[in-house]
């Protein structure tokens, strides 16, 4: 098992200069190969944050110590340039919100062939060829004529879709997935879920899986960890945090999901 | 590259980059910035002081004919004795106000013209749009020229003339920045709640488009103030004896081998060019940092776009049209 | 009756392409009703023909009796700001510039315009599980599910008598997901509004739902009291949706995913399963 991406002690202050707020405070993590690691925790507690301080996209102000470790560079300690290599193709992202991702005014189409273009150097045949297998993959409906389509012209969970597809477009080692389903119907959720896991264990794909959602964590999560409060408070394999939670706050936020046994209305 | 790519990793380096707007002081560390905002602030103070650092009159006739650069007059003097160096300080206080104003003009006019068609659309926007476009069709410069002659030489008409060969631009970019704002979902949360739409323009869709706009304005000030030198130049703006950089420039054409009349409004000219145009490109770097450096960087999708992004992104649509814009000059 | 909301044989259009085809719904004052179905069956498009944000191709969308005016170039008329919507999409449903105090008191300003009562701002934010000295700071100092929440705090600050919720809550964790549609349903329910709760997450629907109508491809294939629905479920998409609900057991199982192409009897039409009635006798 090879450990793809290592954060260790990762800490980060975010605000203005007066009002400076630690919002995540020594987070360490692995992302192995072939692994998916699960990230729970309470909105607002440091997961978004804790992704985006890997592949440098905070803002200028935000103060970032500790280290993410891809292989043997320290990512944090890259300049935007040498990142900026290393960000869509070997580190993808999907952003909490997909329309981050997207460009309002570029068709799809032009979207995903020209990151196919950049990263991997592909002719624009074989670009737009792959282009329409990716949303095929991810099934969005009707990829030949979707390429030609402006993201507001698609649903919600539609771009959700795209914004997955682009981010597997250049084939990474490691994705970080901040809550990728979270705009997705069970039935496609269970789709890109599959997706996901078969990537994982055909091309040993790392992932870091944000995700509020527990059912979708026990599902596919083999590791898990739980924030809150910007620290990690309990982290274990999947069999341990389900059956064996620690931190009281685990055993809360089991005890909150709105399980599918229990039957009373508000 | 394609453009389109490099659009959308601009976009995509937009969205990062709005999240630093309220720290402006670090994008103006770079060099090119502190020499521009120099250049820039050395100008204004010499346009400001020039009744008073300048040696002589700038329209008094007093001074031997011709003479280089000396003691007495270190830019030398014209054919008809005047300081050359007096006559440059005080260009500056004709040419740069003007082209300020011009700019100003310009840019209420075409921001107006493109938030009203754009927000109203349907054939309000046609109409504008057509009229936009009738006033593109034409290469600039001789549009302002054959308005400029049509309204009869001054530097007034020059001003005019330069205004409305400019508004379209504005025009374009505001419109395009209000199509892509006017569908977010906070202009419309504002509509339910009972905003009247020209409130919810002014509250929602101006302040978020304002930057793009002001990266624009500044960039165009240089070229501005060479629009309104070479109005000048031909003799369809400043007027003899005032005195202005264009004018002087074209005095000197008649005395080819005096060479410090040429050279130095020549050097005035391109040093305040030069200064605006770095003070833009900075300005537009505050707004997306990563912009210049990592143009070709960011692919479409892992960039830089965040879910800490702040909603539309005119910064990239601008940064688009602006560069559509720019490449015909 | 009192009928908040009658939708009637709505269809909404882009361009040739059909996303709403012919639905119908009513709301009634104090009731929730739920919209679930798969991603892109027209679930958004038909809470933005509801709010006159898209403008129906065919069809009635009746607002206490009057039809709902598309937002146009006119001021909204106050009566119709009782009608307030939450976005799908949190990032843009705020003004990036403007704090969100002043935002969530643009509500407020809304209800008081219509006459009535409604809380400070900052009293808002802590409804929705955020700290009242919040309301300076400005959207992106938020997270995104604290973003929903303040998008939720605004509409709910206008008092409105109906709402339309667009995945409210879907970007929140589970315990803030039961106290934000706890708190939602209950005002709703004190102040006698309605709400069109859109969905796809079926466990909260369960929670917060009086009533639930199953969308697929733009047509509504099955609806029903809640309870019902859920227990029961008779056309076959609504089964599929129910069994693909993945379990927090820890097992590892992955829910069972929907063949590449989608089974064509989801798309049927089965009578039986329309405006199913809890059998009294
Ligand atoms: N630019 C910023 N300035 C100040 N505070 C910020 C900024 N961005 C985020 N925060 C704060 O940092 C904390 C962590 O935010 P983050 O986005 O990582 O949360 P999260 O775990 O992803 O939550 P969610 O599930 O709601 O998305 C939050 O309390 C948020 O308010
Ligand atoms: N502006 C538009 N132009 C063209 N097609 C559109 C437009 N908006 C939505 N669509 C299409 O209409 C269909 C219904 O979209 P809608 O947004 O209503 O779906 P939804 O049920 O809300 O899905 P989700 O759960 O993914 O948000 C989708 O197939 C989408 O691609
Ligand atoms: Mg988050
Ligand atoms: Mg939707």
């Amino acid at each position: 098992m090879t450990t793809m991406l290592t954060l260790e002690n990762l800490t980060v202050e975010l605000g203005p200069k007066d009002a400076r707020r630690q919002v995540v405070r020594g987070v360490s993590l692995n992302l192995q190969a072939g692994r998916i690691q699960g990230l729970a925790g309470e909105s607002g507690s440091g997961k978004t944050v804790t992704a985006m301080a890997v592949l440098g996209l905070l803002p200028a102000s935000a103060r970032v110590t500790g280290s993410a470790r891809l292989g043997e560079v320290d990512l944090t300690s890259l300049r935007p340039r040498e990142l900026n290599r290393i960000r869509g193709r070997r580190v993808a992202m999907v952003f909490q919100d997909p329309s981050a991702s997207l460009h309002p005014q570029i068709t799809i189409g032009a979207q995903l062939t020209d990151h196919l273009r950049h990263h991997l150097g592909l002719k624009r045949k074989a670009a737009q060829r792959q282009a329409m297998e990716l949303l095929a993959r991810v099934k969005v409906p009707h990829p030949q004529e979707a390429l030609s389509r402006f993201p507001h012209q698609f649903s919600g969970g539609q771009r959700q879709r795209i914004a997955i597809a682009i981010a597997l477009a250049c084939d990474p080692e490691v994705l970080l997935a901040d809550e990728p389903t979270t705009a997705l119907d069970v039935t496609v959720q269970a789709g890109i879920l599959h997706l996901l896991r078969e990537l994982v264990d055909e091309r040993d794909l790392a992932v870091l899986l944000v995700t509020h959602d527990l059912g979708v964590m026990s599902a596919v999560a083999d590791d898990v960890a739980v924030m809150r409060d910007g620290r990690v408070v309990e982290s274990g394999t999947r069999a341990q945090m389900f059956t064996d939670p620690q931190h009281p706050y685990t055993r809360q936020l089991l005890e909150a999901m709105p399980d599918a046994q229990e039957s009373e209305v508000l | 590259m394609s453009t389109s790519a490099s659009r959308v990793s601009r976009a995509a380096e937009a969205r990062v980059s709005r999240r630093s707007r309220r720290r402006l002081p670090a994008a103006w560390r770079s060099p090119l910035a502190v020499i521009g905002l120099v250049i820039a602030a050395v100008w204004f103070l010499a346009a400001i002081l020039a009744p008073w650092i300048a040696p002589y009159d700038p329209l008094a006739q007093s001074l031997p004919r011709l003479t280089p650069p000396g003691e007495a007059s270190i830019m030398g003097t014209d054919a008809l004795g005047r300081d050359v160096f007096s006559r440059l300080l005080h260009g500056a206080r004709v040419t740069i106000p003007l082209a300020g104003m011009l700019v100003a003009c310009a840019m209420v006019l075409g921001t107006v013209i493109g938030a009203v068609a754009g927000y109203v659309g349907g054939w309000v926007d046609e109409v504008l749009g057509r009229l936009t476009d009738l006033f593109m069709a034409f290469p600039t410069v001789i549009l302002a020229m054959v308005i400029a002659a049509s309204l009869g030489p001054s530097l007034y008409n020059a001003v005019l003339a330069g205004i409305v060969v400019t508004w379209p631009m504005y025009a374009r970019v505001t419109r395009s920045l209000v199509l892509s704002l006017r569908s977010q979902n906070y202009v419309i949360a504002s509509r339910l709640l009972g905003y009247s739409p020209w409130r919810s323009l002014g509250t929602d869709i101006l302040p978020n488009m304002l930057g793009p706009v002001l990266v624009l304005a500044s960039l165009e000030v240089g070229t501005a103030i060479l629009l309104l030198t070479g109005l000048s130049f031909l003799g369809l703006g400043a007027q003899p004896p005032t005195a202005e950089w264009g004018s002087m420039i074209s005095g000197a054409m008649q005395n080819i081998d005096s060479w410090w009349l040429g050279v130095f409004p020549g050097l005035a000219i391109l040093t305040v060019v030069m200064a605006f145009n770095f003070i833009g490109d900075s300005l537009r770097d505050v707004l997306d940092p990563l912009s210049s450096a990592e143009r070709q960087g960011a692919g479409a999708a892992a960039p830089p776009a965040s879910a800490q992004d702040e909603g539309a992104d005119p910064v990239s649509a601008l940064t688009s049209e602006i560069s559509e814009q720019e490449a015909p000059r | 009756m009192n009928e908040l909301l009658k939708v009637e044989d709505l269809v909404v259009r882009y361009g040739g392409m059909t996303a709403v085809d012919g639905m119908s719904m009513s709301i009634r004052a104090g009731e929730v009703l739920a919209l679930v179905g798969e991603s892109g069956c027209g679930k958004s498009s038909t809470a933005r023909a509801v709010v006159g944000m898209e403008r129906p191709a065919e069809g009635t969308v009746l607002f206490r009796g009057t039809a709902v005016p598309p937002l146009g170039l006119r001021r909204r008329r106050t009566e119709f700001t009782a009608i307030q919507m939450v976005f799908q999409d949190p990032n843009s449903s705020l003004n990036p510039r403007k704090r969100v105090g002043e935002q969530i008191a643009d509500g407020v300003r809304a209800a008081q315009a219509r006459g009535l009562n409604s809380a400070r701002p900052d009293s808002w934010l802590e409804a929705v599980g955020l700290q009242p000295e919040m309301t300076t700071r400005y959207p992106h100092q938020f997270s995104g599910g604290q973003r929903q929440r303040i998008a939720i705090a605004r509409a709910l600050a206008a008092k409105p008598d109906l709402i339309v919720a667009d995945e409210p809550i879907s970007a929140l964790d589970a315990s803030s997901q039961a106290s934000v549609a706890a708190m939602m349903r209950r005002l709703c329910l004190e102040a006698g509004a309605g709400m069109l709760f859109i969905s796809h997450d079926l466990s909260v629907v369960r929670l917060m739902a009086d009533r639930v109508m199953v969308m697929y491809r733009g047509s509504v294939v099955e609806s029903g009291p809640t309870p019902l629905v859920w227990s029961e479920p008779v056309h076959p998409y609504t089964e599929a949706l129910l069994g693909a609900i993945p379990h927090p057991d820890g097992r590892g199982v992955l829910p069972a995913a929907p063949a590449a192409e989608a089974p064509e009897e989801w798309a049927s039409t089965l009578p039986e399963a329309l405006s199913r009635q809890v059998e009294t006798r």
